[in-house]
């Protein structure tokens, strides 16, 4: 039994999440991403290692998009309408809702501005989408008789997941994008504390440590104050979903705390109709959003207004918002080649930027000229703002959730690969997990242990809590009804319990574990006793009395008494011959030189466990030991005790060092 | 498992309630507030118009409420857990919570907690309206109507509600509770999904799933590792709008606890009654004739259940409605309509604007109440929780209801109270008003009754199972028209069966009660018991064995032996056992368990010949003696080398005697080589 996992897309770089994972005769693909950073067939994962055929269908038992970045879910309709995968697609309700708004917007940039041939059409956005199935968080959903897939809040963006997945006894998360940290409008990811065979995380920052997030924020809300006080024009490169509505929470916040004037706009109308959607996704958003919104909405912006190409060169400062991010391209690039040459002007870029974009031309250091191709180039004098917030979790949050979920085994993509090493060697060495960083289209194999399947009888489980009941006094019952035979689930709810038992292993049956007690009766057949017995002659003559403590020596000790022999033992009862007269004084005589206070009196017998003594009646008892010269004051007592008290066997030694004084 | 059914309930407004005993626990299923008691409290007198309450025989005193008779009998230390399925089922909660004793959890889905706090949030305004009136209670632990003088005086009906059937009812009233103690109580529920698995101290799974009976409405599956339970409350298959009934989350659990009482209030109610004002009172009835095929998705429902078409019906009902509406208008009366179920209302409002559109009436809607404004806001933010057709909106990015649209373009117009000062400003008539009902004694629905009670072209909306007779006792005389509606609220009778068959029970409780009225064919597959109001049930447990999980770590250190003559091997296991989301788990103790090799349990016979031969292989020489006087199988073996052991043997025991350890354990462990045992 094991997880084989096989990382399409997002092995040892950021781009195109995908990876496929099978277990338990089931195969699940874990987001369908797409590269940002390249034009020709890396852009898109390898799905022929999939199905050598190409059909998914059967190759494939769901696909579960983890949130709607292109990165995450941008080669989707190529996979459904032109690969042709038509099984189930699970995502949330938000993804399934602003996932076609960024598909469209991106497909629309490729064609209508780069001019390059379209990998999928709108319809096939469209056809795509209406095969969704929407999750909603914490709900399970059984894809089929075996395979169970549940999604957790995962902050980022609005509908980020993270996924877990149980196919019989293997259990996996993978998270997709997360933070770990709440912002403007998301809350922290949060997961219960799962029982898992591997968790596949994304490692973005995966050695980076952030500080508070609101200084970030000043410093973000200062610059642009700064720009726009002196008359300058601020443009924001984002996607049209996330990053967008977060910024705009905090500037139109930000406008109405200072009464600012300054326009903000947003690039064509697809934006405005984004804050529809997240009007009525507002159960996606934190806490206080949610509080706040009962009476208005906060995706209804009071300073934000829709932008009119004609805007772009008019003068007086302004803030735009346009898409895409990171300047791949599209109205973003137009505005900034526009923009880009003044100083007076500002261009805020988001903390990561894939390699091949002008984003991330402009922020690996400080060029003063973009060359766009080999003919076109922009002088570059505007301010370049790096916003250090960014929605994904740190190093730190990282190490916390694979901590707290603390799985056999992880596996790290979506990351920089000598960063991946560093978080690697710190999971491996401070929480002493396995951890892998698989390259894109390598296959892993995770071993797992399988739990077997056992039936218990309630006799089973009720000897295991009357055990306990023992152990714990009875305070636990307080609560509960005494008379309800079922206290025992409630005690072993709260702690663990010793359990003792048989397991019965019958071939085609399900194994069975049983109480002691019901093993006989269950292979029906009768007990065959086995006891050690011995008879032990003591000496019962006169002696002086002696009451001197000093004369006793510590003679055995074991685990369950201490003997303490006199050198000469003296009782100073009458005594009489009778048997039960002799136990007496042997009762006596053990309780006060062994420390065993339970020793029991039965009629004829004295009992200790198992340990059973009787004077023997029996005139040639074969358990007898030959004698070898004792006197006729010596006196036989039958010792016999079962194997598993074996311990006890010392007793008749102790027996036969006893001399019993005696008046006839 | 024992049940207790502490009330039948009562209408959609007050749904059945039970006590579940399982595992050792309480839970509490449901804790409404039985809504119709309002009813024998005067509406605040109006200034001016004091005699209309006089001869109504009302109480005239701040309104407390009744709540589920039998509750407050069961001492709330004892409740461990309350689950709670319709909004309306939480309204006596905060009744539970602000008791100290109570400590227990509180589980409803997000939407009921939501809805329901919304609710309780009206209710306690509007009340706030009594207060100021009559001031405090004086005596706040027995106001001057509960004295048996001033009971007595009140009419047999009236009585009745006061005191229940058997007159043991007068416990059950409360005084209402304060903000502090709703506030209390929404932090003590956990909202949950629908299908989000919640595990009440680690024994009991508990997951809501949509019952269809309103938004965010729902049925459970409770599971303990010795049952698995479907607690199915007031059900509808195919809703408007909302998420329909979901059976496929509730198949093949041993139990149906079978509490959709509907069928039973629905008929129970006071039909005479309401004829004697049937001059001007219409009553829609069910025509079975009118189902016809439905172009609604058909796959989410099993053929069995389809049957007759109920959302077919309920679409026929309520365009009836909406004709009745257009003609009160038509004729130039206003429409009052006080309905409190969340989903019926938008229904409603959608269908109503639709007709109005189409008669091209510009007559204005209000909707009243201190919470219509947030009930508005919530509900368009609830997709999840919708129909597959609805939920295409949230897709296609327009809002999910049509009232958000209705506003924008002034044709609705939403207030907390009508005293308010815009609403003055805008009023005009004929209008049509949505209030909450709160049996007609509460809220805006008591100036606007005594302003239009006698206005023959107005038009008053009911629903079945209020009495309207009683109902209307402070608006007398009745000129209005009165058209009480029956919206489905539950599962048909002629389609319980069929959706047993379906869930596949082992064993059904049921209603007595609606065993009478309805009875059941004889059916193998399952058995049933019946229950009636406050006589616990023991449910006798069906399960022999308990499923568990054998974790790795102990598994391999078993050490199994093979019996000699069955296919069976045994193994000694001894580890530490847990239970963790309703399951046992077995696992290696934390610290190594001594595993002794000696076995210490031993059946059948032992073979003289080969324990000889055992001995030998460990190098213990001897002689089998036959002993003389017992013929059956009793011998004895001594041993004469290296030391003196004497061995004797029965067919059932079997005695070693030896002086020297080393011996004794020698033989014994030859012994277990040829003897079954562990
Ligand atoms: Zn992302
Ligand atoms: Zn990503």
């Amino acid at each position: 039994m094991g997880i084989e996992c096989l990382v399409l897309g997002a092995g040892q770089e950021v781009g195109k999440s995908c990876v496929v994972v099978s277990m338990g005769g089931k195969r699940i693909m874990f987001d369908c991403g797409m590269h940002m950073g390249y034009l020709d067939n890396r852009r898109f994962p390898d799905f022929s290692l999939i199905s050598k055929t190409g059909d998914f269908d059967s190759a494939l038992t769901c696909v579960v998009i983890t949130h709607f970045h292109l990165d995450h879910v941008g080669a989707l309709p190529y996979f459904t309408e032109v690969c042709g995968y038509h099984g189930p697609i699970y995502m949330t309700y938000p993804t399934k809702a602003l996932a076609p708004l960024m598909l469209e917007d991106y497909r629309k940039v490729m064609v209508d501005r780069r001019g390059e041939e379209e990998q999928f059409t709108y319809d096939h956005i469209m056809e795509c989408l209406k095969k969704v199935t929407p999750l909603d968080l914490k709900q399970t959903v059984q894809v089929d008789k075996d395979l169970e897939i549940r999604a957790y809040y995962a902050g980022h963006v609005l509908g980020a997941a993270m996924i877990y997945a149980k196919v019989g006894e293997s259990t996996i998360v993978y998270t997709g994008d997360y933070n770990m940290t709440p912002d403007r409008h998301l809350g922290a990811a949060h997961i219960d504390r799962l029982q898992l065979d591997l968790l596949i995380t994304e490692s973005t920052y995966a050695t980076t440590i952030r500080d508070s997030k609101y200084a970030r924020e000043r410093e973000f809300l200062r610059a642009i104050h700064k720009c726009v006080a002196g008359g300058g024009k601020v443009l924001i490169p984002t996607f049209a979903l996330g990053r967008a509505q977060e910024l705009c929470i905090l500037l139109d916040d930000y406008w109405e705390r200072m009464n600012l004037k300054v326009p903000i706009y947003f690039s064509a109308g697809l934006t405005i109709q984004a804050n529809m959607y997240y009007k009525m996704l507002i159960g996606w958003t934190s806490q206080k959003i949610k509080e706040t919104s009962s009476v208005r909405n906060t995706f209804d912006f009071k300073h934000v207004c829709p932008f009119d190409r004609s805007l772009i060169n008019a003068p007086g400062p302004c803030v735009l918002f346009a898409t895409p991010g990171m300047i791949s391209g599209g109205f973003s690039l137009e505005v900034f080649k526009q923009w880009a040459p003044s100083e007076l002007n500002l261009v805020t870029l988001p903390g990561y930027c894939v390699a091949g974009t002008i984003g991330h031309k402009l922020m690996s250091g400080k060029p003063t000229r973009i060359d766009l191709d080999k003919d076109t180039y922009v002088d570059v004098r505007c301010q370049i703002h790096q916003l250090s917030f960014s929605p994904h979790t740190d190093s730190k949050g990282i190490m916390d959730l694979v901590e707290y979920l603390s799985p056999k085994h992880v596996i790290l993509v979506h990351g920089e690969k000598p960063k991946m090493a560093m978080l690697k060697e710190r999971i491996q060495s401070e929480l002493g997990i396995q951890c892998y960083y698989p390259a894109n289209n390598e296959k892993l194999l995770i071993s797992t242990t399988q739990n077997v399947k056992i039936d218990v009888t309630k006799k089973f489980i009720r000897s295991c809590s009357s055990a306990m009941l023992s152990n714990v006094k009875n305070s636990l019952l307080s609560i509960s009804d005494s008379g309800s035979k079922d206290n025992e689930i409630i005690k072993l709810a709260r702690e663990d319990t010793t359990a003792e038992g048989i397991l019965l292993m019958e071939k085609t049956k399900t194994a069975k574990l049983i109480h002691g007690n019901e093993l006989l009766h269950t292979l029906g057949v009768k007990e065959h006793q086995v006891r050690f017995a011995f008879c032990c002659p003591v000496e019962v003559t006169r002696m002086e009395p002696l009451s001197d403590e000093a004369n006793t020596t510590l003679c055995h000790v074991n685990s369950i008494m201490k003997v303490y022999v006199p050198r000469c033992l003296v009782t100073e009862d009458r005594l009489t011959t009778a048997n039960n007269t002799l136990l007496d004084i042997l009762l006596s005589e053990l309780e006060t030189r062994t420390e065993c206070k339970n020793i029991q009196i039965a009629s004829d017998s004295l009992q200790l466990h198992t340990f059973h003594v009787r004077v023997c009646s029996t005139e040639h008892c074969s358990y007898r030991k030959k004698e070898n010269g004792v006197g006729e004051s010596v006196v036989y007592f039958c010792c016999s005790w079962s194997p598993c008290d074996d311990r006890l066997r010392c007793l008749c030694v102790v027996l036969e060092l006893f001399k019993i004084r005696n008046e006839y | 498992m024992k049940l207790t059914c502490l009330s039948q309930g009562n209408g959609y407004y007050c749904p059945p309630t039970h006590i579940l005993q399982l595992c050792g626990f309480r839970l509490l299923l449901e804790c409404p507030i039985d809504l119709s008691s309002l009813a024998v409290f005067s509406p605040i007198p109006s200034a001016g118009a004091a005699n209309l309450d006089a001869s109504s025989g009302l109480l005239r005193a701040l309104p407390w409420l009744k709540t589920v008779p039998g509750l407050h009998l069961w001492d709330p230390s004892l409740i461990d857990a309350v689950l709670v399925s319709s909004p309306s089922a939480m309204l006596g909660l905060p009744f539970l919570t602000r008791n100290a004793k109570f400590c227990g959890k509180i589980y409803a889905t997000e939407v009921v907690a939501r809805i329901g706090q919304l609710l309780m949030e009206d209710l306690l305004s509007m009340h706030a309206e009594f207060l100021q009136f009559y001031g405090a209670d004086v005596k706040p632990a027995s106001p001057e109507w509960m004295k048996w003088v001033e009971l007595e005086k009140l009419s047999p009906v009236l009585k009745q509600v006061v005191l229940g059937e058997d007159g043991e009812e007068l416990g059950a009233w409360m005084p209402l509770y304060s903000a502090a103690d709703i506030k209390e109580c929404m932090q003590k529920i956990q909202p949950l999904k629908y299908g989000e698995e919640t595990c009440f101290n680690g024994s009991i799974i508990m997951k809501a799933y949509s019952s269809g009976l309103d938004i965010g409405s729902c049925n459970w599956t409770i599971n303990s590792p010795k049952i698995s339970i479907t607690y199915l409350s007031s059900s509808l298959f195919m809703p408007a709008c909302w998420k329909g009934f979901d059976y496929h989350s509730l198949l093949g659990n041993d139990l149906v606890l079978f509490s959709d009482l509907s069928s039973l209030s629905s008929t129970a109610s006071t039909c005479a009654e309401t004829r004697e004002i049937r001059n001007n009172n219409m009553i829609v009835e069910n025509d079975p004739s009118l189902c016809s095929a439905s172009a609604l998705s058909k796959d989410e429902i099993p053929h069995q259940l389809f049957g007759t078409d109920e959302t077919s019906d309920e679409i026929e009902k309520i365009s009836f409605i909406c004709s009745c509406i257009i003609d009160s208008l038509e004729g130039g009366g206003s429409v009052l309509i006080p309905i409190s179920r969340l989903g019926t209302v938008l229904l409603l409002l959608e269908q109503i604007s639709e007709s109005l559109e189409s008669f091209n009436l510009k007559v204005p809607i209000f909707m009243i109440s201190p919470t219509a404004e947030e009930t508005l806001a919530f509900v368009n933010t609830v997709p999840e929780w919708l129909s597959k057709q609805r939920q295409q909106k949230l897709f296609s990015g327009e809002a999910l209801f049509n009232h958000v649209e209705l506003k924008k373009v002034n044709r609705l117009h939403v207030f907390p109270s009508i005293y308010s000062s815009e609403l003055l400003m805008m009023w005009q008539e004929p209008c049509i008003i949505f209030s909450p009902h709160w049996s007609l004694r509460l809220g805006p629905v008591v100036p606007l009754l005594r302003r239009w009670h006698a206005d023959p072209k107005s038009l008053l909306i009911l629903e079945q199972g209020v009495n309207v007779e009683v109902a209307l006792l402070p608006f007398r005389p009745v000129a209005i028209k009165v058209l009480q509606s029956s919206f489905l609220s539950g599962i048909m009778m002629h389609k319980v069966e069929p959706l047993l068959e379906i869930l596949h029970p082992k064993l059904v409780l049921y209603p007595e009660d609606l065993r009478i009225q309805y009875p059941l064919k004889e059916n193998s597959s399952w058995s049933y018991l019946y229950y009636s109001e406050n006589v616990q049930l023991r449910v006798p447990s069906f399960v022999e064995d308990v499923k568990a999980c054998l974790e790795t770590n102990l598994a391999f250190q078993l050490r199994p032996r093979r019996l000699t003559q069955q296919n069976i091997a045994i193994a000694r296991l001894k580890g530490r056992i847990f239970l963790s989301k309703g399951k046992y788990f077995l696992a290696a103790s934390r610290i190594p368990m001594e595993f002794s090799n000696k076995q210490l349990l031993y059946w059948g016979s032992i073979e003289p010949t080969c324990l000889l031969l055992a001995l030998q292989d460990r190098g213990l020489v001897g002689t089998i003696h036959w002993n003389k006087d017992a013929a059956n199988g009793v011998y004895t073996i001594q041993i004469t080398n290296p030391e003196k052991a004497v061995i004797e043997t029965s067919a059932t025991m079997t005695t070693i005697s030896c002086e020297d350890e080393n011996t004794a354990t020698l033989i014994y462990e030859a012994l277990g080589t040829v003897c079954d045992g562990i």
